[in-house]
């Protein structure tokens, strides 16, 4: 006979559920955690070194590294005497929130203050998966063009804030930086924008002192 | 986006709930879907009979997909108001302080399936079977 059953059962049950978790013990222990989507040779690894650079003397900072193979970022950051954990996903384009789980429990989170989470590169899946963190932010870099929110309105969408990195290559691109301004502001009209060289040091400071406000709040 | 690894988790979930229920096939299920997540209708689709091709339990199965639109919520002015992804601000004030209520949904909403009927009942002890006409 045939029956009708209600599910009302969420697709990524299981990764929003571990997702829960982690957002739970984070919260317990006071560590904010940011998870940064961009695309490959954005500037993430290197925007993570300037942000370190600048909020180190305040915080106690770690690095969970999502990578399909190697471990040359968290290599990078580990030379800065920050502990940082490699996940390497083996052919995943996206971190899901059981990899956290497993990279935290690496982590002292009782000695931590903020984790920031480089998501693989890639600017569609990492869209869709909660990893249990307190903010999302996207970094967008100049040589990649301004249409990019148009052409990912997702990613855009779900970012708390907005990383234009290599600021100092804009007289060599064509880029419009208002032209970029508008179309993030039509898909997410509260999300700041930080223009920055992570470089050059150029714009790190005001997102930086975002993201330590942040942190603060949740101390 | 991952449809195939999206549709194995369907299946898994539903598999359960059918075998919970005693059912012996799935005849539908029936999937709400955002249109600002970053799955597709088709992939769904395809993933669905690519996945079910060689499962007894899901042959001859329907997949419905619902495509749930956007809709927000005015944090000023309390209009709700259904849009597309691109278009987020409140039309009737211009605030851009609105809240996503619907848009973003990945979820099995329900499933058809076939539970046998009882049995008939056993004959009394000691009286004759039927016979055959």
């Amino acid at each position: 006979m045939a029956t009708h059953i209600d599910m009302k059962q969420p697709i990524l049950d299981k990764n929003d559920r571990l997702a829960e978790e982690n957002r739970k013990l984070f919260a317990e222990k006071h560590v904010f955690v940011l998870n940064i989507l961009a695309s490959p040779g954005s500037g993430k690894t290197s925007t993570i070194l300037a942000t370190i650079e600048a909020l180190r003397d305040e915080f106690n900072i770690a690095v969970i590294e999502g990578d399909i193979a190697s471990s040359v970022d968290s290599e990078k950051i580990k030379a800065q005497g920050i502990a940082a954990v490699q996940i390497n996903t083996g052919g995943a384009c996206h971190l899901e929130s059981d990899m956290i789980k497993r990279a935290v429990d690496v982590l002292d989170l009782d000695e931590l203050d903020l984790i920031l989470l480089e998501n693989v590169g890639n600017l569609v899946c990492p869209t869709d998966f909660d990893l249990g963190e307190n903010a999302k932010v996207m970094i967008l870099s100049v040589p990649e063009g301004d249409d990019k929110p148009l052409k990912y309105p997702g990613v855009f969408q779900v970012s708390q804030a907005v990383v234009l990195n290599k600021i100092d290559t804009m007289p060599v691109f064509n880029f419009d930086k208002d032209a970029f301004c508008d179309h993030v502001k039509q898909l997410n009209p509260n999300a700041p924008i930080f223009p920055i060289s992570a470089t050059t040091g150029e714009g790190v400071e005001a997102w930086a002192e975002w993201l330590a406000e942040r942190v603060r709040a949740v101390q | 986006m991952h449809e195939l690894g999206l549709m194995t988790g369907v299946l898994d979930a539903v598999t359960q709930s059918a075998v919970e229920a005693g059912a012996t096939k799935v005849l539908k299920v029936t999937l709400s879907v955002g249109e600002m997540t970053e799955a597709i209708e088709d992939c769904l689709t395809f993933a669905y009979e690519a996945l079910t091709e060689e499962n007894t339990l899901f042959s001859g199965s329907e997949l419905e997909i619902h495509m749930v639109k956007p809709r927000s919520r005015c944090l000023d002015c309390g209009l709700e108001f259904d849009h597309d992804r691109f278009h987020v601000t409140c039309p009737q004030c211009g605030s851009p302080a609105t809240q996503l209520i619907a848009g973003r949904d990945l979820r099995i909403d329900s499933i058809e399936v076939d539970i046998p009927d009882d049995a008939d009942p056993a004959p009394a002890k000691g009286a004759p079977a039927a016979e055959c006409a």
